[in-house]
């Protein structure tokens, strides 16, 4: 589990977190969702440590992460897989380099053992067979599996995704929701999603954070946000006409 | 003014992490090795190119200058060798290296920042500037001498090349003039530059780089200003450290 106590952070004269308070429960695909700009992403870099909160407390299983100091960070950190928007894989190494590079840095296993872990992972993605493709040589939606498989492969017990669907199309899109959601409850994971993809919400959402103007709007689950009346909120999930027309026929 | 101090500041704690103890030796031989190659050896053809054609050109000026009958025809000799060991080879060999090496590290740290690939790292508890800096410092600090001492080396033969085509001195008035007055120290005063030189261009390179923000633009502008920074710096450290040693 991932508390958040009373988070703010600000750049300047711009207040972009407001006294955020928040549980995310292991087990459960937790989404962050909020327009653009409103501090989802700047929320989740405080959360794992890129960035540092102006006040507030970041718990780990009940550890205050904020208070620790590098090495103890560092073991936490471990712990932790990230998937990003980019997905952020290392150009210069192929797919199974990338998978295996958390196990050569910090575990003694062998090669064949870290090669295994690694085939394991891609299988799991469903992309088997693919260790000696460069990260250039694959699809975006590719892209992003390979992350998650990076991202598994120390089994991690908490995952952050970073709007896991930005640019990919959206039969690919259910299946990064999908893959997310059965890993998260295969490995009984704490999973943190930003997206502002309403689809994906709905979809694998089990419990919503929506932030806006830098504070905790609502919370609740996706059948909720659905029905909600708050205001904000239904700008923002009935913005497009499909969601309009979906929402007269719910009605 | 406080730019300066910030950016110092900056720079201080950047190498202060780099030095600090690496998660994991292994990786950090594998990564000093590869650097080895990109930074050292595949300088060597552009190092080797500049290197003769100086030392050509050098002697061809020295022996276009000298007028006088009661200078000595190993005079063009000495001069290529005392231009190209003190002066040349660390120092404008540096600033062709800070050009080619040191827009490389600015661009691949840069690009890996704005790709959030070193955000990656920092999530996994890696400790990105040790790994992705130390192995680059370390790897030109020990490559570095090696291609100053080839360029040495084929500066004075280009300049006894073109001597024995040309017929401006005979050979043996040129070999005689690299061995006059030859001082060793020389040579050690050329490999302590050189050693502050690749230091300087790694460093500042990898800070600009490191820094980088935004988008592929930001990677350009920080690899024009690595290399900027970098050419100053040692411009500035060439006169400190010839005060500090040979005056």
């Amino acid at each position: 589990m991932i508390e958040i106590k009373n988070l703010s952070k600000s750049f300047g004269d711009n207040h972009v977190l407001k006294n955020i308070s928040v549980k995310f429960q292991r087990g459960k695909v937790n989404m962050i969702i909020g327009q653009s700009g409103s501090g989802k992403s700047v929320l989740a870099k405080c959360v794992v440590g890129l960035l540092k909160p102006d006040s507030g407390e970041v718990e780990y299983d009940n550890q205050d992460f904020i208070a620790m100091d590098l090495d103890e960070k560092i073991e936490v950190r471990k712990n932790i897989g990230m998937l990003f928007q980019g997905g952020a894989l290392f150009d210069s190494m192929t797919v199974e380099e990338n998978i295996m590079f958390p196990l050569t840095m910090f575990t003694d296993m062998k090669k064949s053992e870290m090669r295994d872990r690694a085939n394991e992972c891609l299988e799991r993605v469903n992309l088997a067979g693919k260790n000696d493709l460069y990260p250039a040589e694959t699809s975006g939606g590719m892209q992003k599996r390979i992350a998650i498989a990076r991202a598994i492969s120390m089994k991690p017990k908490y995952l952050f995704c970073d709007e896991p669907n930005s640019g990919l199309d959206p039969q690919t899109s259910i299946v990064i929701d999908n893959l997310i959601r059965d890993i998260t409850e295969e490995m009984d994971i704490t999973t943190v999603v930003i997206s502002h993809d309403m689809n994906s919400v709905i979809e694998i959402g089990d419990y919503i954070m929506f932030i806006y103007k830098g504070e905790n709007w609502w919370e609740g689950t996706s059948k909720e946000i659905l029905s909600t009346k708050n205001q904000e909120i239904n700008d923002f999930v009935y913005a497009s006409e499909f969601m309009k027309t979906l929402k007269d026929k719910l009605a | 003014m406080g730019e300066i101090y910030y950016h110092i500041g900056r720079y201080s704690m950047l190498i202060f992490r780099v030095f600090s103890k690496p998660e994991k030796f292994s990786i950090y031989r594998k990564n000093f090795v590869q650097e080895i190659d990109k930074i050292g050896l595949s300088s060597i053809g552009i190092v080797s190119l500049m290197s003769t054609f100086i030392g050509v050109v050098i002697a061809l000026q020295t022996a276009s200058n000298i007028d006088s009958p009661l200078l000595p025809a190993y005079t063009v000799g000495f001069t290529v060798r005392q231009s190209i060991i003190l002066e040349f080879s660390p120092t404008i060999i540096a600033l062709i290296l800070a050009g080619k090496v040191g827009s490389n590290i600015a661009s691949e740290i840069g690009t890996m920042r704005v790709t959030e690939q070193i955000d990656a790292l920092d999530i996994m508890g890696v400790n990105s500037a040790a790994y992705l800096i130390l192995p680059k410092i370390l790897a030109a600090i020990f490559i570095f001498p090696f291609l100053i001492i080839i360029s040495m080396f084929l500066g004075i033969f280009g300049g006894m090349l073109i001597s024995w085509i040309t017929g401006i001195v005979t050979v043996n008035d040129y070999i005689y003039g690299i061995q006059y007055d030859f001082k060793p120290f020389s040579i050690v005063y050329a490999m302590i530059k050189t050693v502050v030189f690749a230091f300087v261009i790694t460093t500042i390179s990898s800070y600009f780089g490191y820094f980088s923000k935004g988008s592929a633009l930001e990677v350009g502008r920080s690899s024009t200003a690595a290399v900027v920074y970098s050419s100053v710096f040692i411009l500035l450290l060439n006169l400190i450290l010839t005060q500090l040693i040979l005056i």
